[in-house]
């Protein structure tokens, strides 16, 4: 099926009665359980599974001359050990650029160098401790991005350039130019990267994994090997945890495949906690410039945005530009991003790759910018709305509803009555402060497909749509319910195994508009399928019966089983329109008045981002990314050891997330647009925007509680203790 | 993990012979830190003697007035005990302030105080570290090293590792003494003040314990009154260890005394310095820390000791 222009009003979805209401996760029992089984868990997939523990180098950068893993051979329960100097590097597929495995060269810290599969997993991980590396570490290196940035600095090619903004600043009435830094930041979701892959006769390969894309998980572990995909069966029904951290096919599933072709039998491996920081990918750290000019108005005279990040050559790193182009309306923009080569772990994406970080910045520049203004920073962002493009005025936005949402959450959040003047507010010990940020994500979408059957009053559809704990099996199985007019309770979801259609996958918060999508298209397929059993036309699906003229039947009263497969592909007309997600966050923060500690008081996001496919696992996204976001603005931070070139902190004890203590009440607002230029349901992605701003919505309120300007990730203690009161 | 032999102890001095006769041998209670550290290699012992059976798991109440805490009692019974609550409730509120309630009930008071350091590169095998690997280097104290949690005084150029313990801290301020037995069956109490070492040449070395010698209880003397207070101040609200914190005793004629936690390789604390507590936290710190040697990174502990006790000092 091809979306090939806006969906107009529709009894459908407009008039749902299954699809935009609230339903608890439907894997949820399984979960609270322990019954769902994820990666490591597949105990029961096959039979004689042994356990690789991997290697991974103690160097940043550089060769290695040779590897004795003799007496790793001769520990007990070792049944291989096959190190990177005993096979030829492997291929790298797209969109990464570090070597998984192979080959004498070492591009980052605990780069994997060797896989140990023995009978017990202690065994595996006791036997990798003896083997002994003798390397040939490269030159020291250069970590210094903000030197990067100095060298870099308005060298090249803008990627947006809108009219003279130099004269804009000649002219303004106001001016902020200021520079701003956000660190490195690990993905450590709660599950960490794990795999297990039968691959014993070298033959087929079967990966039971941990995985946010099948498809290009599949299509990475051929091109990695070299084999054929057909041969590569991949499964990943649950997962703990993604943040674009297992978009990637990474070095458990290379490993495990290494190690099970190598002893002749299944091997599972997880990665230890400590290669999450070094060994997987993580968000680059940015440097950014960001200038400000403003009209006695109000109004935005210029923009001019310019940043750096580092990345193994190649690679992508964070671009904090990329919301800039179509954020707010200005009359002239200038918008460079710069990547800087950097021999650290691989920089790759993160829930809201791009924006997350650039928000971070902009958002405290609009506040700074107010304040030089005089006005209140969700008037002065009210003022410089757009319903254009930017960038490109010819291109409208889908729909854009910023203003609504920033006056709903200034309404919902008392904000006319909050202190203005910085540091007036105290609370016993703690300065109390408010602060603002607006939000904005793009609105991607990918083809997605689906294979819908019914049989005897059930339906069943799978797809390869992976659940990343973000309530994909619900809002699927509530659109097939939809479409099909069958209560959930008949429709059975099966997700993520590459023998099903190729969905979307989840990444870039166009997996549930996308996904969705795709099952709309299959159920669609089956009730054409459905009507030329029958010799109808244009029947109605409603209460678990198809009903047309005369006909009028229960459909488990149809015989056999009935199978459509068909997918969503996305129509050029969509190019038309500047298709985004928007959102305000407000939060208020106590600062403590002698020490500087930040808690957050309480937290309020209103979100326009189309349907809500369901209130309840669209918040649980929302509350999750707030809660992402508190770790960003206040204590999450990659250390960087700028010697040795790489990451000294390497847990949940040293990385610091968010914990229950951090968060207080949290309270979100669907606006529930409906986007018809989106998809067929009129839906948008909620799962990255609900992290955009939220740690600059914090830095503006710390600078409101205490008067200390933070332009520094995160806002740790020590960057506020300087500025506070006497005591 | 490497492998290792195991018994289960019935008395205390046979545990603390058997200790000291068997090469490598560890005694394991809690083992919510020496497990970790056995995964990681970072310890290796060759024999666990498991202390649990030892009956040590009572508060009971001392000739002095005082306490006395058999060293297997849980984080969680001694924080919540009525007397510790009535008498010493800074100890409570240190305990509270530490780890998580899971970690606090299988952790013991004897545990808690052998607890090793958690300076990131002690944790991570591949980098050099003085207190695991002696002569190797201080990876913190290296140029470009990450140092931001480590210690600002009581330091040596080998190693700037702090001890990351809460309770320690208040029973410290509390004047507890550490009670042992020696692998000769002997009696031992050894002052908190004394119990953990400056790592000088030898941050290896991190207790006065001798070989095999068992911890059997911490005493606490007479309840000494006055307001006791415990702020630990750290980056998220629950389960990160402390940039600083200030363990605080004061009397109504605003005498008193102070330890401090996150800034020493030990509870940190002196006589001198309590004898400046009427005049203020200034004067305080200004002995207390007289002599810090903190890095760039962690500077700031020092401005951040002094006004968190200020501010319990302004609290009153």
């Amino acid at each position: 099926m091809e979306f090939n222009q806006p969906a107009g009003e529709n009894t459908l979805f407009d008039g749902g009665r299954v699809v935009g209401k609230p339903h608890r996760r439907v894997e949820g029992p399984l979960k609270v359980a322990g019954v769902a089984p994820y990666a490591y868990e597949r105990h029961d997939v096959v039979a004689g599974q042994l356990y690789g523990y991997p290697l991974g180098a103690g160097i940043a950068h550089g060769r290695i001359r040779s590897i004795d893993a003799g007496a790793a051979r001769a520990a007990p329960g070792v049944r291989a050990v096959v190190t990177a100097l005993d096979i030829e590097p492997l291929d790298i597929w797209d969109y990464n650029v570090a070597r998984l495995f192979g080959g004498d060269v070492v591009e980052h810290y605990h780069q994997a160098i060797a896989v140990v599969v023995a009978e017990s997993f202690e065994q595996a991980r006791a036997a990798a401790a003896l083997i002994e590396v003798d390397y040939a570490p490269g030159d020291p290196a250069d970590y210094d991005l903000d030197a990067a940035f100095r060298r870099l600095e308005g060298t090249g090619e803008p990627g947006t350039l809108v009219g003279d903004v130099e004269a804009a600043f000649r002219d303004a009435a106001a001016v902020v130019d200021q520079m701003y830094h956000t660190p490195s930041q690990s993905h450590m979701m709660m599950e960490p990267h794990a795999s297990v892959v039968d691959w014993s006769d070298g033959g087929e390969m079967t990966v039971w994994t941990s995985n946010q894309m099948i498809a290009w998980n599949r299509q990475a572990l051929a091109t990695t090997f070299g084999i054929d995909p057909e041969r590569i069966r991949v499964e990943s029904p649950y997962v703990g945890g993604g943040f674009g951290g297992k978009l990637w096919l990474r070095a458990d599933a290379v490993l495990a495949a290494i190690g099970s072709r190598e002893v002749g039998a299944p091997v599972k491996l997880a990665l230890p906690r400590p290669f999450m920081m070094n060994n997987t990918t993580h968000r680059s750290a940015t440097v950014q410039r960001i200038r400000l000019a403003a009209g006695p108005d109000g109004k935005l005279k210029g923009i001019w945005h310019e940043a750096a990040s580092h990345s193994l050559p190649g690679g992508r790193g964070e671009n904090p530009t990329a919301q800039t182009p179509f954020f707010y309306g200005t009359e002239t923009m200038r918008v460079q991003n710069h990547v800087v080569d950097m021999k650290l772990p691989e920089s790759s994406d993160m829930r809201a790759p791009g924006e997350a970080s650039g928000l971070m910045a902009l958002e405290i520049a609009m506040d700074e910018m107010a304040e030089a203004l005089g006005m209140d920073p969700v008037r002065f962002r009210i003022v410089n709305d757009t319903q254009v493009n930017p960038s490109n005025p010819e291109q409208p936005f889908s729909e854009r509803h910023f203003v609504e949402c920033l006056e709903r959450g200034a309404e919902a959040f008392g904000w006319e009555t909050r202190n203005t003047t910085p540091g007036g507010t105290r609370d016993g010990q703690w300065l109390v402060g408010h602060g603002v940020a607006g939000a904005f994500r793009g609105a991607l979408l990918m083809p997605s497909g689906a294979r819908a059957v019914l049989e005897g009053g059930r339906l069943v559809v799978e797809t390869d749509m992976t659940d990343i704990g973000t309530g994909s099996y619900t809002i699927l199985g509530q659109t097939a319910a939809e479409v099909m007019g069958l209560p959930m309770e008949a429709v059975e979801m099966r997700l993520a195994n590459s023998a099903f259609p190729v969905s979307s996958g989840s990444g870039g918060q166009f997996g549930a508009a996308s996904s969705t999508a795709g099952v709309y298209a299959a159920c669609m397929a089956l009730r054409e399928r459905i009507a030329g059993h029958l010799g109808v036309e244009d029947p109605e699906f409603r209460d678990g019966r198809v009903i047309a003229g005369n006909t009028n039947m229960a459909l488990a009263e149809l015989e056999g089983q009935i199978e459509a497969v068909d997918s969503m592909e996305w129509g050029d007309f969509q190019s038309r329109y500047q298709m985004s997600t928007f959102g305000a966050h407000f939060v208020e923060v106590g600062v403590h008045a002698a020490t500087g500690e930040v808690r957050v008081r309480r937290m309020l996001a209103v979100v326009d981002s189309g349907r809500i496919l369901n209130p309840v696992t669209a918040r649980s996204q929302l509350i999750g990314a707030m809660t992402m976001g508190v770790g960003a603005a206040l204590s999450e931070e990659m250390a960087l050891d700028t010697a040795k070139g790489m990451f000294a902190n390497h847990d949940l004890a040293g990385y610091e997330v968010a914990v229950h203590a951090d968060i207080p009440e949290q309270e979100v607002i669907f606006l529930d647009t409906l986007d018809g230029v989106a998809s067929p349901l009129k839906a948008k992605g909620v799962g990255e925007l609900g992290l955009c701003g939220v740690a600059a919505a914090l830095a503006n309120a710390v600078y409101n509680a205490t008067g200390v300007r933070v332009r520094d990730y995160p806002v740790t203690l020590d960057k506020i203790i300087g500025g506070l009161p006497a005591i | 993990m490497r492998s290792f032999s195991y018994e289960k102890a019935t008395d205390p001095a046979a545990a603390a012979a058997r200790a000291a006769e068997v090469e490598g041998a560890k005694f394991v209670a809690g083992g919510t830190n020496l497990l970790d550290l056995m995964k990681l290699e970072i310890e290796t012992p060759v024999h666990l003697i498991d202390v649990n059976g030892l009956g040590l798991d009572r508060i009971g109440e001392t000739e002095e007035g005082g306490l006395r805490i058999g060293t297997l009692v849980s984080n969680t019974a001694l924080m919540a005990d009525a007397r510790v609550r009535r008498d010493y409730p800074v100890l409570t509120r240190a305990i509270a302030a530490g780890a998580s309630g899971q970690l606090r009930n299988k952790a013991t008071t004897g545990g808690n105080l052998l607890q090793r350091t958690r300076c990131p590169y002690f944790y991570d095998t591949a980098q050099p570290c003085n207190k695991r690997v002696p002569g190797s280097g201080c990876s913190a104290l290296a140029e470009g090293g990450f140092s931001r949690q480590l210690g600002i005084i009581g330091t040596s150029d080998s190693c700037i590792a702090t001890h990351p313990s809460d309770m320690a801290v208040a029973m410290r301020v509390l004047d507890a003494t550490v009670e042992t037995v020696t692998p000769a069956g002997m009696t031992r109490r050894i002052p908190l003040g004394e119990f953990h070492l400056l790592p000088g040449d030898t941050p290896e070395r991190e207790t006065a314990l001798m070989p095999g010698e068992l911890i059997t209880a911490v005493t606490l003397p007479a309840p000494v009154g006055g307001v006791q207070r415990y702020h630990k101040a750290r980056d998220r609200a629950s389960y990160a260890f402390a940039l600083v914190s200030v363990a605080l005793i004061r009397q109504p004629d605003g005498s008193g005394r102070v330890a401090l936690g996150g800034v020493a390789p030990r509870p940190w604390r002196s006589a001198e310095a309590d004898a400046e507590l009427p005049d203020g936290a200034h004067a305080v710190m200004a002995r207390l820390l007289d002599g810090a040697r903190p890095t760039e990174e962690n500077a700031f502990k020092i401005t951040l000791a002094e006004r968190t006790l200020a501010a319990m000092l302004a609290e009153e």
